[in-house]
């Protein structure tokens, strides 16, 4: 069973995340790397990817004559997706496992951050676009 | 440049979709797997994916007596992720367009649900360019 | 008949021998597009019965029987399914593979092929699929995996790519030598953007997907094989090799970022950095300068410095206030400003970004950011710095990037 685990953050969140000490960022970014090396080991892993930066974000609406219509304004406490990892479990208890440890990666003075960690079922095909 | 196409909505309005009439959501879905197809076509098309149902989304923050500490309670105005498309294309124009012509998709009665969709570039491991890596010489102190 | 176990592994020898294949198919069937089509289908059979059967005794004549069969079989079925091109399909019918069909091969087919794939009507992307898969010899699901997208969406880029070239009504014919000048820059346009894709930073990732960067500098090799006294081609060369001699120092153990002048300069590839060099040395010779010959020769000068010390600025400098002449762009004058700092100070660089700031093409770029926080640093302004690291950090898309830039500006800001 394919789960998608989702990390955010809001605009705040990012801004903290790039003023953290040297270590504490370094902690962090060898944690991210050998837990995916972890997932690949284990057989879980699917994928995973990193997203731009909310500054980077954009949002769009359909406009008039098919021209979109695009802003980069979004409210103070709006979640942006930072990345995610998608596995493939055989329960929803591994993937809550897993994502329990993606949620220990260190933070500030290299604790664990215990970070929100999103946890959805992906669905199989694009006809289950099922909104 | 891939990107990332994401449509989210809130519990409210999932069931707002629930309550559509069958032909809608044919018609809607219909035109997504026109775009889906025109995108492989065109060689752009990387993925798409929905997602289960909000009412089956978890948090999980950490661990307690070695296991996930989990819950299922959002606030009201919770935007959760609906489904997503993946593109690999030339310029973020032509990702804002094609996130345009989704958002037009239509809705009851056919008129396009103008559903807000936000376009995020996807990271990437490559370090850098090399035509730029000669004089990225950042004689810092250690 | 299968030859002795050769050290050639399979897989290079079919990527040498498709484009010679693909000359003759496309050559003898007038039909480049379906030509195509059926020397990838001859490579996958070689790939499933080759490691079973052995090498046959005449590979290439092996390959080119398979795709005219192939090519056969499409005109019968064009038969059954319309029967007005019933001569047509005769035609191509009766011929049988023979050993006359291989000495239709003519040295010059995959410098046409070279030519047909990069050709300018295509877009980037198409052209460089095109040419990985019709002169490289590659398989598609190769090419999908090493860009990291659907094998289905790479095999429609390399259709679109066909049809881009039927319509441009480009015929498989050499270039005159004229044409050939004009549209050699689209060809080694090509060949470089294969070269920049191939930095895949991940180790885990280099093993198991193809080595981009490696293939480019094979095709270039090919290609300066078949325009020997192309002073561009060897520039190009000379460019790919100087740059590659370094790729193991450029990421360190944990996949972080390590600039030039903090890399391992033992661990350079001495023999790419010489024979870069000697191939810079002839092209120059010829009296050309080009924009690869230029940046070849500011990578030369950083490859022959032994320490980051020792690297000559002045010279650097030079070379790119002659680049910002022949080829000037944005990133030119990035770099220019650069190494106007080395040589006269942070101050003289900042004063040369003023001028980008107002350059639409580099709005919102990270590099723009990333060097001025660089001289701000320099010239003591950490306050200042730190803030344009922390806008680069947050514009950049490359994860090693971002990290390399909001660590630096962490140590600035004093942990």
């Amino acid at each position: 069973m394919k789960y998608i685990l989702m990390m955010t953050g809001k605009k705040s969140d990012f801004e903290g995340y790039a003023k953290w000490s040297k270590q504490d960022l370094q902690a962090n970014v060898a944690f991210m790397r050998a837990f995916s090396k972890e997932l690949k080991d284990s057989g879980a892993f699917v994928s995973t990817e990193g997203l731009g930066w909310p500054s980077e974000a954009k949002l769009v609406r359909a406009g008039k004559n098919g021209e979109p219509v695009t802003d980069g304004v979004f409210p103070e406490s709006k979640e942006f997706l930072a990345g995610y990892w998608i596995i493939d479990v055989d329960s929803p208890e591994q993937a809550y496992k897993i994502a329990a440890r993606a949620s220990q990666a260190p933070g500030l003075g290299g604790k664990p951050a215990n970070m929100p960690i999103e946890v959805r079922p992906v669905l199989g095909s694009h006809a289950d676009l099922g909104l | 440049m891939k990107y990332i196409l994401l449509m989210s909505g809130t519990r409210a309005g999932v069931d707002t979709y629930h309550a559509w009439s069958a032909e809608d959501i044919e018609a809607h879905m219909a035109v997504l797997q026109g775009i889906q197809k025109e995108l492989t076509k065109t060689g752009e098309f990387v993925a798409t994916q929905g997602l289960a149902e909000p009412a089956e989304a978890k948090v999980v923050r950490g661990e307690k007596n070695g296991l996930p500490v989990t819950d299922g309670i959002f606030p009201e105005s919770k935007e959760f992720l609906l489904g997503y498309w993946i593109v690999d294309v030339a310029t973020p124009e032509r990702a804002y367009a094609l996130a345009g012509r989704i958002s037009a998709a239509p809705g009851p009665a056919g008129a396009p649900t103008n559903m807000p969709i936000e376009v995020r570039q996807f990271a990437t491991y490559q370090p850098t360019s090399p035509s730029t890596d000669v004089e990225k010489c950042n004689v810092g102190s250690d | 008949m299968a030859e002795p176990t050769c050290d050639i592994p399979i897989e290079h020898r079919l990527r040498e021998l498709a484009p010679q294949v693909l000359g003759v198919i496309a050559r003898r069937f007038g039909d480049f597009a379906l030509a195509e089509d059926a020397v990838q289908e001859a490579l996958i059979a070689a790939f499933t019965q080759w490691p079973r059967e052995g090498v046959p005794g005449n590979p290439r004549g092996w390959l080119i029987q398979v795709a005219c069969r192939r090519m056969t079989d499409q005109a019968r079925s064009d038969i059954a399914r319309r029967e007005r091109e019933a001569a047509v399909a005769r035609e191509a019918a009766t011929i049988t593979p023979t050993v006359d069909i291989e000495s239709d091969m003519d040295p010059d087919d995959t410098l046409i092929l070279l030519f047909m794939c990069c050709h300018p009507a295509l877009s980037p992307s198409s052209a460089i699929a095109l040419t990985l898969r019709a002169v490289g010899g590659l398989t598609t699901a190769e090419i999908a995996n090493a860009f990291l997208v659907p094998e289905a969406t790479m095999a429609q880029r390399i259709s679109r790519a066909k049809q881009g070239i039927q319509n441009s009504g480009v015929r498989f014919r050499l270039p005159s030598v004229e044409e050939r000048a004009q549209r050699l820059p689209a060809v080694l346009h090509v060949l470089y953007l294969i070269f920049n894709e191939g930095y895949a930073s991940s180790i885990g990732d280099r093993l198991q997907r193809l080595d981009l960067a490696r293939e480019a500098i094979r095709l270039t090799r090919n290609t300066k094989v078949l325009l020997p006294d192309s002073p561009e081609v060897a520039g190009l060369l000379a460019l790919m090799l100087l740059t590659d001699a370094r790729r193991t120092t450029r990421t360190g153990p944990d996949e972080e970022l390590i600039p030039l002048d903090k890399q391992d300069r033992t661990l350079w590839d001495r023999a790419e950095i010489s024979e870069g060099i000697e191939l810079l040395t002839a092209a120059l010779s010829k009296g050309s300068v080009d924009l690869y010959q230029l940046q070849a020769a500011i990578a030369a000068v950083h490859d022959e410095a032994v320490r980051a010390e020792d690297t000559d600025w002045p010279q650097i400098l030079a070379l790119y206030e002659l680049l910002r002449r022949v080829s000037p762009s944005p990133m030119v004058t990035l770099n220019h400003a650069i190494a106007a700092a080395m040589v006269h100070g942070p101050a003289q660089g900042l004063e040369l970004l003023k001028a980008l700031d107002t350059d639409p093409r580099l709005a919102g770029h990270y590099r723009l950011d990333a060097v001025r926080a660089h001289l701000l640093e320099r010239i003591g302004d950490y306050e200042a710095a730190i803030k344009h690291y922390r806008i680069a950090a947050a514009r950049t898309t490359s994860i090693p990037e971002r990290n390399y830039l909001m660590t630096h500006a962490a140590r600035l800001a004093g942990h």
